[in-house]
């Protein structure tokens, strides 16, 4: 053991049934080294509890309404232990592959509980190593052909969902994305390369080495310069478009039509 | 029953495909076998009317000597001994038949004229056998093809119904891993309501496995499914999940396919409710009016989040099954408006004979 008995756990329990909350409140119970330090029935709860009492372990349900089990890894980061909890999901598997501690299916058996609480406990105890950013985590084990239909970003303890078809564009900015919707602009942590593999690219491309366009906001397009291009989107803002970009674009323009 | 005789119309043109042949053994007889044209025309036009007759027995040795599997030695033999036969007896019948119209005044000495242009006719007449011959093979391989295409769908229909039947037995397993994780947790906290539960279960996988047989249930045994898994799911939603029924203007004794609403109410609560962070409503109606039954699942559905595939599997199952039974009869109309999603089906009311 790496000598953390001396302090406590604080573990969150995510999931959107009672009973099954129920079930782990049951089999945490004969673990007096850990301290359940808030139960949510929803993965906006969730993100709001992680901020707050910035737990060692959750256990994450992985189908939740609104914001699934994956959701809110991404928007919490990699710093705390996860592990999954499901009933059943194919693709599941293959992020616990990439990320998590462990995963247990329903229902839970006190074994396999046990198993899985020693590994947290070896994770919280060694410093964690240097895992990549839990978006592009997520991106990995998109199951492929299949699209973001939205994205989910985190600001401080409140969590906004942009459906792909309300995204204008993305602009990188240093370790972050401006995600530009219905007028306000929403910073997320993660690379645009990674936001573009996400999204469908029948509809998203990538114009500049720092833009990522929505097709269908497309106006005109003007030549600025030598080499270069201005796309002129249709609330007025002016994108940059490179010799490159403009020939994804291009591509895409003869696609439709 | 020989192909070309069956329908009437493909014999016309078998008919008339011979008409220019015909024309060419008159001229051959008329201009360099210098017979005349009345005289050609007379001898050629009853022997080609006998001789289209004749070339269809070659459908008998083609059918006999199928070209992918018989010996060519052999095959090649036998065509060509036939050819040989049939035109020295079509030849001689066109020697008699020039005998005896030689008796008549106008095509006096037509036998003795007709003499040397025997060889040719032979000739001509063995050729037309083996072009019949090739013709008839033509016809019998598309005759195959076009069975093997009537098999190839036959075979689709047949993997389409098992597909089906598949589809109807199905028990989602989300659902089954969820309801054995709650009789989990009431194990410790509430005994009994962990034995209804698992009672309530029993129940559900057994009328499910028992209707996979069944083509058509009455509606009464439809619902009885419905409300043992709607107490199901009810458990685990607790409050997030509210019911409403409305069947009082429809009879129970409607017969439908089984399980037809089933995957409708299933969508409901995992597309609907499970979406909802506060839950919503499911609701069961239906009304029958002049021989027609319809039926409504509708549910609370959280219209922000991105609309779910329309065609989804269980909607695409439950329309296919739809169609299947009833064709044209049957209407399926799918609506999402104002965080209502509604399913409504629209079939012919059917009610089974009752049995003694």
């Amino acid at each position: 053991m790496s000598g953390t008995t001396e302090k406590k756990i604080r573990a969150l329990i995510v999931d959107d049934e009672d009973l099954a909350r129920l079930v782990l409140r049951e089999l945490v119970k004969t673990h007096p080294e850990i301290e359940v330090a808030a139960e949510c029935g929803n993965g906006f709860e969730a993100v709001k509890a992680v901020a707050e009492h910035k737990p060692d372990l959750i256990f994450l349900d992985v189908q939740m309404p609104k914001l699934s089990g994956f959701d809110v890894l991404e928007l919490i980061g990699t710093e705390t232990a996860v592990i999954f909890v499901t009933a059943y999901d194919q693709y599941a598997m293959r992020a616990f592959e990439v990320h998590a501690v462990d995963y247990l299916l329903k229902p839970i058996g006190r074994d396999r509980f046990e198993a899985a609480l020693e590994r947290a406990k070896s994770r919280i105890g060694d410093k964690l190593p240097a895992a990549p950013a839990a978006p592009d985590l997520a991106a990995a084990a998109r199951a492929p052909k299949q699209f973001l239909e939205r994205i989910v970003v985190r600001d401080g303890t409140k969590v906004t969902l942009i459906p792909a078809a309300k995204l204008d564009y993305a602009e990188a900015q240093d370790d972050y994305v401006a995600l530009a919707s219905e007028g306000k602009k929403h910073l997320k942590q993660q690379t645009i390369a990674s936001l573009e593999a996400c999204l469908d690219p029948d509809r998203f491309v990538r114009i500049h080495r720092s833009y990522l366009l929505n097709f269908e906001r497309v106006v005109r397009i003007e030549p600025y310069g030598k080499d270069s291009r201005l796309a002129i989107l249709a609330d007025g803002t002016r994108l940059p478009v490179s010799k490159s970009g403009y020939a994804r674009l291009k591509t895409l323009l003869d696609q439709r039509t | 029953m020989h192909p070309l005789l069956k329908p009437i119309s493909r014999y016309v043109i078998y008919l008339s495909a011979w008409s220019p042949l015909a024309g060419i053994l008159i001229y051959l007889m008329a201009e360099p076998g210098k017979l005349g044209w009345w005289n050609a025309t007379a001898l050629i036009i009853p022997l080609c009317l006998v001789y289209q007759f004749v070339c269809l027995s070659a459908w008998y040795t083609c059918k006999a000597a199928p070209l992918r599997t018989a010996p060519v030695f052999r095959t090649r033999t036998m065509h060509l001994a036939a050819a040989v036969i049939i035109s020295f007896l079509w030849v001689e019948l066109a020697r008699l038949l020039a005998y005896g119209l030689a008796q008549f005044q106008s095509f006096q000495g037509l036998d003795a004229r007709f003499k040397p242009q025997v060889p040719v006719l032979f000739g001509l007449g063995f050729l037309l056998y083996l072009l019949s011959v090739a013709f008839h093979y033509v016809v019998l391989a598309l005759d195959d093809s076009s069975k093997a295409e009537a098999r190839a769908l036959e075979t689709s229909i047949f993997a389409r119904d098992a597909e089906l039947k598949a589809l109807k037995a199905q028990v989602n397993p989300h659902f089954l891993f969820n309801s054995l994780n709650s009789i989990s947790a009431f194990t410790s906290v509430d005994p009994t309501k962990a034995r209804e539960m698992c009672i309530l279960l029993a129940e559900f996988l057994r009328m499910t496995l028992g209707l996979g047989e069944k083509t058509s249930v009455p509606l009464s045994e439809e619902l009885s499914l419905l409300h043992r898994y709607l107490a199901i799911e009810k458990v685990r939603f607790g409050s997030r999940l509210q019911m409403e029924e409305d069947m009082t203007e429809v009879s129970s004794a409607i017969q439908l396919p089984p399980l037809l609403l089933q995957p409708l109410v299933e969508n409901a609560v995992t597309h609907g409710i499970a979406n909802l962070p506060e839950g919503g409503t499911v609701k069961l109606s239906g009304h029958g009016h002049n021989g027609r039954v319809s039926l409504a699942v509708e549910n609370t559905f959280d219209s922000d989040s991105t609309p779910t595939h329309k065609g989804g599997l269980g909607l695409k199952n439950v329309r296919q099954r739809l169609e299947a039974r009833y064709g044209k009869e049957a209407t399926m109309r799918v609506s999402a408006e104002e965080g209502k999603f509604r399913v409504e089906l629209s079939f012919p009311a059917e009610v089974a004979e009752v049995k003694n």
